[in-house]
């Protein structure tokens, strides 16, 4: 595999992990922008946890999990005061979490403040992408049970979720714990991927960033945000090297302008994201045997 | 003495904040819908105003000015064609927003519809003008160089004073057109409900656009302040002024425009103050832990309305 392939190929699983991270609050009705803040969390203290000289050196498969499960335990109890917020409050809330985050870790020295933090252990593709892959089929499982339903009923109405009997509050902070959990697993494996990692990489553009990945997507089904990461990593790279193909600078340069007015296009022909559950229903043929058996 | 003249740049940094924090709380007030357009607006009304003075359009377009425009007038066409610009984005982004947020899809991610157009629309601006002039910061050929004036020792800048001068005004104006004329009154019934708006006879479609020409030229003014005033630009400067202009709208109260400017107001202060007290690494986390807090201790703000952005998503 060539480098530049393998180097694209682990964008791409960081990137899909990232959106799961924010999908499942989206898919309980929650906007969360603050992919940044996790990610910081995650990837300082993995770092800080793998590094033998600044911090507790261990090893790569422990620092890991620790990270994103101390990611989770801090996105928990951050969970009850955010919760309490609605609709833009919200938006507004975990993005002012995100931004107190890296103006905390700025100050940290021992992470090296502004200069940025290196990471010892490496984790290269073949690490990230079973990872990826057991994210990836743990959210399809988990929006597949009980909880998963009750996380798109609370999405869809809560008032009729409670009435039938959904704990609205905790599936909301069970949904935004396990965020949480995955935000601290991508920040981690970032580090452990570029062995560097400083604050100014998840700025509020990268929070953007990733709620767009997942509102593209689609928040209905599971196939939302793998989609939605795969468009946003592939489609900027066609653009460039199709740019490069046809020797014209302005596709090259501009990408992400164009890439500006799809997301804009996209919203003004099909709001719901790439993927719904209508069309899901389609493909697998589940919609017309429902209307036959009727 | 020194404390005094830190509260005053404080307040004079806050004029900034308080123009975009007003456009901000304008669109949030009346449409419910948190505008992300908001710094590439500013962002391309500074960029303008710098390209019409530095050449950026060009030697042609150089020659052009000055063969017609007296060299002292110079900064009155890059003004216009800066309010005109951002003027006609915030058009462009009205059709792209506003008008899909009004058709209803039956799905409850229906809000979040505008907010990512409006992130579609800020990378694409903020691309655009990369392509065109480059990420590294541009200085501007201010026409009124330092401008600043003393009195009693303490140090004012006249940019900022116009600003602060400038938004109250605006404000001002606004509050007596909204309590006082028809428009006023017709936008105040689209705050409360645009349906129930649209059945009593309120030109919905025609009567919002009005909202985004206010949005654009409020932006444009505070991108030209600060081009006049910092005298450097570049892509990003929307970013940076639109993320604290948001703190200070959340503090005065989502929707309330005085409570926009009092905002703005305190969260430059605070920039300023803490960057006196504890440095300029630390700033961000007093502005952003304030504005976490008042978002969970009382969401709706200093003056806010409690109605405002209850919308789900």
């Amino acid at each position: 595999m060539s480098g530049y392939l393998s180097a694209q190929l682990s964008i791409l699983c960081l990137n899909i992990i990232i959106a799961y991270a924010i999908f499942l609050p989206a898919a309980s009705g929650q906007l969360n922008l603050g992919a940044g803040g996790f990610a910081i969390i995650g990837g300082y203290l993995g770092g800080w946890l793998n590094s033998d000289f600044d911090g507790l050196g261990l090893a790569m498969q422990l620092s890991i999990p620790l990270a994103a499960l101390a990611t989770a335990a801090i996105a928990f109890l951050l969970s009850f005061p955010i919760l309490r917020t609605r609709g833009v409050y919200m938006v507004l809330a975990t993005f002012a979490f995100a931004e107190v985050v890296a103006g905390i870790v700025l100050n940290l020295e021992v992470v090296g403040g502004a200069a940025g933090f290196p990471v010892d252990g490496h984790a290269d593709l073949s690490v990230l992408a079973p990872i990826c892959v057991m994210v990836v089929v743990s959210c399809f499982l988990l929006m597949s049970t009980r909880f998963g339903l009750a996380m798109r009923s609370v999405h869809d109405d809560e008032n009729v979720a409670s009435l039938f009997g959904v704990n609205v509050h905790w599936v909301r902070v069970a949904a935004f714990t396990l965020g949480g959990l995955l935000g601290g697993l991508y920040g981690a494996l970032y580090g452990h991927q570029y062995n560097y990692i400083e604050v100014q990489n998840w700025n509020v553009m990268f929070s953007i960033y990733v709620l767009l990945y997942v509102l593209l997507g689609g928040t209905q089904s599971p196939f939302g945000p793998l989609l939605g990461a795969l468009f946003f990593t592939v489609v900027p790279e066609l653009l460039r090297s199709f740019g490069a193909a046809v020797g014209s600078e302005l596709i090259a340069d501009g990408r992400f302008a164009i890439f500006g007015a799809l997301i804009v296009l996209m919203m003004a022909f099909r709001p719901e994201g790439i993927v719904t559950r209508t069309m899901l229903e389609r493909l697998m043929g589940r919609g017309a045997r429902e209307k036959g058996a009727t | 003495m020194l404390l005094l003249q830190q509260i005053v740049n404080g307040l004079m940094l806050g004029g900034v904040y308080v123009m975009v924090a007003v456009a901000f709380t304008l669109t949030i007030g009346m449409l419910n819908f948190l505008n992300f357009t908001i710094p590439a607006l500013f962002m391309l009304a500074a960029m303008f105003f710098w390209a019409t003075l530095g050449g950026g359009f060009g030697s042609g377009f150089t020659n052009l000015l000055n063969h017609w425009v007296p060299q002292s007038m110079h900064w009155v066409v890059a003004a216009g064609l800066a309010l005109l610009v951002a003027i006609l984005a915030s058009l462009l982004i009205e059709r792209f927003t506003y008008r899909y947020m009004k058709t209803r899809f039956g799905d409850a991610t229906e809000h979040a519809i505008p907010l990512v157009s409006s992130l579609g629309f800020l990378i694409m601006f903020e691309h655009l003008v990369i392509m065109t002039w480059g990420t590294d910061p541009l200085s501007v050929n201010s026409p009124f160089g330092t401008a600043t004036i003393k009195v009693g020792g303490l140090l004012f800048g006249v940019p900022q004073l116009l600003s602060l001068v400038f938004s109250i005004a605006i404000v001002w104006v606004l509050h007596i057109m909204l309590m006082h004329t028809k428009t006023g009154r017709a936008l105040r019934s689209i705050a409360e409900n645009p349906d129930t708006a649209l059945m009593l006879g309120v030109d919905v479609q025609r009567i919002v656009p009005l909202v985004y020409v206010v949005t654009g030229g409020l932006c444009a003014i505070a991108g030209i302040l600060f081009a006049i005033n910092y005298r450097t630009v570049g892509p990003y400067i929307g970013d940076q002024v639109a993320t604290v202009a948001i703190a200070g709208m959340v503090l005065g109260g989502l929707g309330n425009i005085w409570g926009a400017i009092v905002g703005g107001l305190i969260v430059g202060l605070l920039e300023v103050l803490s960057t006196y007290w504890f440095g300029a690494d630390i700033v961000k986390v007093p502005v952003w832990g304030l504005l976490l807090l008042v978002l969970i201790v009382r969401p709706s703000g200093l003056f806010g309305h409690a109605t405002i952005g209850k919308g789900k998503f």
